[in-house]
C-alpha cells in the first residue's frame, strides 16, 4: 500500500520534473556555460569571465539595465494604483451578472496578440493618429501632436499590458475578506481612509505582493512594447540581448547579459520583499 | 503471387518517386518567393515549397542554432556568408554543374562566386540585387542630396533611419571616409566607426525615430510624418507608384549595393530540389515574375526584358549611367567586425 502510494506520488511528480529538467534546468546550464566562453579568434573560444567584464566595464549597459528596472518598477506601481479600485468593484461592489462582465471586460484584450494590442496603441497615439486629430479638432492643439516614440508611450503599452495579472489576485485575496469586517471597522469609528489603511490593505497584501512581482517580471522581460512604442532614446535591456544574440551573431555577451538579468531581478524582488516585510511563502503559501 | 509482385512493383516506383519529389523549406527574404511562383514550380516538378521569411541577421542565427540543420535552401545576402561561414561552418558547397550558369549575368556570378569562394569551394549564386539609398519627399526635403543631409536641421523631427550597419557604411562614406578599404584593419575601423558615432549623436536630436522594419517606415512617409528617410530602393518606388513626389534617391556618395544569393545550409536535406528552385526561378520569365513581386532586379540574364515598364522607368529616373557607376558594393564582411559595429549602435541608442 505504502510503495504504491509512493509510486503515485513519483509518478505525478515526472511531469514536473520532465518540465523543470528539460526545458528550465538544462538550458539555463547551457546558457550559463555559454556565457563563460570568450571568443579569441574565428571559431575559437577560451573559457573566461570576460562577457561579465563587458557588462560592468561599459557603463551603458549598467545604465541600460537600471533605466529598465526603474520604469518597470514604476510601471508595476501604476498598474497596482489603477488595479486596486477596480478590483476593489469587482470583488465587493458589483454583483451577479454584472460582476462577471466586468471580470471579462479586463480579460478581452489578451484575446488578441500582444503585437495587434501594441499596433493598436501605435494607430491611436502617432502625429497622424486619433488622439492628435481629436485633439485638432476639439481645438485643443494648434498642430499635430507626436504621443508616440516616448517612454510615456511605453509606460501605457505596459500598464495596459500587465493590467490583467493585478486585477486577478487583488480580486481573489478582496473576496476572501468578510465584509463583515468591513462593517465593524466603521461600527468602531473608522473613517473610510483609515479603514482602507488598517484593514483592506493588510488583508489584500499578499494579492499585492504577488500581482506586483508578476508584473515587475513582465515589465523588465517585455521585448515588443518598449521596442514598437519607444523613440529613439528608449533602449530597454531585453532589446540588447536580442541584437547580442541576433544582430551581432554575440551569443556569448548575449548569454551573459541574460544571466544578468536574471540574477539582478531576482535581486530587486528579494530586497522588496524584505522590505516590506513580506515573504515569499506568506505570498504564494 | 503475381498479385503481390505487382504490388510490390508498384511500392517500388512510388517509393522511387517519393525519393524525387522532396519538400524544399526555403529561407528567404518577402518577395522572392511568390505565390505564383512556387504554384508552378509545384506542378512542374512535383516537389513542395515551405517559406519562411526572414532577414540577414536571423537567417544566420536561425542556421547557427541547428549548425545548418532545418532548412534547404536560404538566401544571405553575399557579403554575409564568408564570415559567418569561418566562424560557425552553416553552409555547404554549391556544385557548379548543377547550375546552369547560362541563366546567369556573367559579371555577378563571377563576382558572387569570388566572394563566397572559401578554401577553394564556391559557397553562393546570385539571384536578386538592389541597393540602398535615400528615400525622400522631393516636395518637402529636395535638398537631401547625400546621407549626412539628413543632418539638416530644417528637416528636425522629419527625419528617420535604421540603427543598423548599413547606415553606419552610408555616413562613413558621405563623411569621406572610405569603410570597405578598412574592413582588414580593425583598429583603423573602429575608429572610422567612432567618427561616425559622433556624428550620429550630433544628428539623433533631428531624428523622429529609428524605424526597426520596413512597413513601419512605409506608413511614416505615407503619412507625411517623415520626409528624408535612408531605405531600400525599391520601398521608395513602390511609395512612389502611390505618391509622385516621393521617390528613391542614389545618394552622392553613392548608393550601397547587395546581391541576394542561394547558399545551401549545411545540414539540407533536399539539395536536388534546391537545385531545381534555382535553376527554375532564374528563368527569365519566372525572375520577372520575382522582379514583379520584390520590386527588385534579379541576376537573370534577359529578365529585364520581361520587367514592367513603370519599374523600368524608376529605375531609370533614380539611376543616372553616373549613379550606377557610383554604387559601393557590400565586400565580404570579416567575421568580428559586427562587435565593433554593435558597441557603437548601441552607444548611439543609448546617447541624449
Amino acid at each position: 500500500m505504502q510503495s504504491q502510494a509512493r509510486l503515485g506520488f513519483f509518478l505525478l511528480l515526472t511531469p514536473l520534473l520532465l518540465w523543470l529538467g528539460l526545458l528550465i534546468l538544462i538550458p539555463h546550464v547551457d546558457m550559463a556555460l555559454l556565457s563563460l566562453r570568450e571568443r579569441v579568434g574565428v571559431g575559437q573560444y577560451t573559457t573566461s569571465l570576460a562577457n561579465y567584464g563587458i557588462f560592468f566595464g561599459e557603463p551603458l549597459y549598467m545604465w541600460t539595465f537600471l533605466r529598465t528596472a526603474v520604469m518597470s518598477v514604476l510601471a508595476t506601481v501604476i498598474t497596482l494604483i489603477i488595479a486596486f479600485p477596480v478590483a476593489y468593484y469587482i470583488a465587493k461592489m458589483a454583483r451577479g451578472r454584472t460582476r462577471s462582465a466586468l471580470f471579462l471586460l479586463c480579460l478581452v484584450p489578451f484575446w488578441v496578440s500582444e503585437l495587434v494590442r501594441t499596433f493598436g496603441w501605435m494607430i491611436l497615439l502617432r502625429e497622424t493618429g486619433l488622439f492628435s486629430s481629436l485633439l485638432q479638432w476639439a481645438g485643443l492643439a494648434t498642430g499635430p501632436v507626436e504621443m508616440l516614440y516616448n517612454d510615456a508611450a511605453i509606460m501605457v503599452g505596459l500598464v495596459y499590458t500587465s493590467m490583467l495579472f493585478m486585477v486577478v489576485p487583488l480580486v481573489t485575496t478582496l473576496e476572501s475578506l468578510d465584509d463583515a469586517v468591513i462593517e465593524a471597522g466603521y461600527d468602531l469609528g473608522g473613517s473610510g481612509l483609515s479603514v482602507l489603511r488598517e484593514i483592506i490593505i493588510p488583508h489584500a497584501m499578499p494579492g499585492i505582493v504577488s500581482g506586483s512581482i508578476v508584473v515587475f517580471m513582465l515589465s523588465l522581460g517585455n521585448y515588443l512594447t518598449p521596442t514598437m512604442l519607444g523613440g529613439k532614446d528608449s533602449l530597454w535591456f531585453t532589446e540588447l540581448i536580442y541584437s547580442q544574440f541576433i544582430v551581432r551573431f554575440n551569443w556569448e555577451l548575449g548569454a551573459a547579459f541574460g544571466f544578468m538579468l536574471l540574477f539582478l531581478s531576482s535581486v530587486i524582488v528579494w530586497g522588496t520583499l524584505r522590505l516590506t516585510g513580506q515573504t515569499l511563502e506568506r505570498t504564494m503559501g | 503471387m503475381k498479385n503481390t509482385m505487382i504490388i510490390g512493383a508498384t511500392l517500388a516506383v512510388s517509393l522511387a518517386g517519393l525519393a524525387q519529389a522532396d519538400t524544399l523549406r526555403l529561407l528567404t527574404w518577402g518577395g522572392y518567393a511568390p505565390e505564383n511562383v512556387i504554384e508552378m514550380f509545384e506542378k512542374e516538378t512535383g516537389h513542395t515549397v515551405e517559406v519562411t521569411l526572414s532577414n540577414n541577421e536571423e537567417m544566420i542565427a536561425k542556421l547557427r542554432a541547428t549548425g545548418g540543420g532545418g532548412f534547404d535552401l536560404a538566401q544571405p545576402s553575399q557579403d554575409r556568408i564568408s564570415g559567418p561561414q569561418a566562424e560557425f561552418g552553416i553552409y555547404k558547397p554549391i556544385d557548379l554543374s548543377r547550375i546552369d550558369a547560362s541563366q546567369f549575368i556573367d559579371s555577378m556570378l563571377a563576382a558572387t562566386k569570388a566572394n563566397t569562394t572559401i578554401d577553394g569551394a564556391v559557397h553562393a549564386v546570385p539571384h536578386v540585387w538592389g541597393t540602398s539609398g535615400l528615400v525622400i519627399d522631393t516636395a518637402k526635403a529636395d535638398m537631401v542630396r547625400d546621407y549626412t543631409d539628413l543632418c539638416n536641421a530644417d528637416l528636425a523631427g522629419k527625419v528617420s533611419y535604421r540603427l543598423k550597419r548599413p547606415t553606419l557604411i552610408g555616413f562613413a562614406f558621405a563623411m569621406g571616409m572610405d569603410p570597405f578599404a578598412a574592413y582588414d584593419d580593425p583598429a583603423a575601423y573602429a575608429e572610422m566607426m567612432e567618427k561616425v558615432e559622433a556624428k550620429l549623436i550630433e544628428c539623433k536630436p533631428l531624428v523622429k525615430t529609428y524605424w526597426g522594419g520596413g512597413d513601419e517606415l512605409m506608413g511614416l512617409l505615407r503619412s507625411g510624418e517623415v520626409t528624408a528617410s535612408m531605405a531600400w530602393d525599391t520601398g521608395g518606388w513602390k511609395l512612389n507608384g502611390e505618391m509622385p513626389d516621393i521617390t528613391f534617391v542614389a545618394p552622392a556618395s553613392g548608393a550601397l549595393g547587395w546581391i541576394d544569393t542561394f547558399a545551401l545550409p549545411a545540414k539540407g536535406q533536399a539539395d536536388d530540389a534546391a537545385y531545381d528552385w534555382i535553376n527554375f526561378v532564374m528563368r527569365p520569365e519566372v525572375s520577372a515574375m520575382i522582379t514583379e513581386a520584390a520590386g527588385n532586379f534579379t541576376a537573370s540574364k534577359g529578365a529585364d526584358q520581361f520587367a514592367s515598364d513603370g519599374l523600368k522607368a524608376q529605375f531609370q529616373a533614380s539611376f543616372p549611367q553616373a549613379a550606377i557607376d557610383n554604387i559601393k558594393w557590400y565586400p565580404p564582411v570579416p567575421a568580428g567586425l559586427e562587435a565593433i559595429e554593435g558597441g557603437i549602435l548601441d552607444r548611439v541608442k543609448a546617447a541624449n
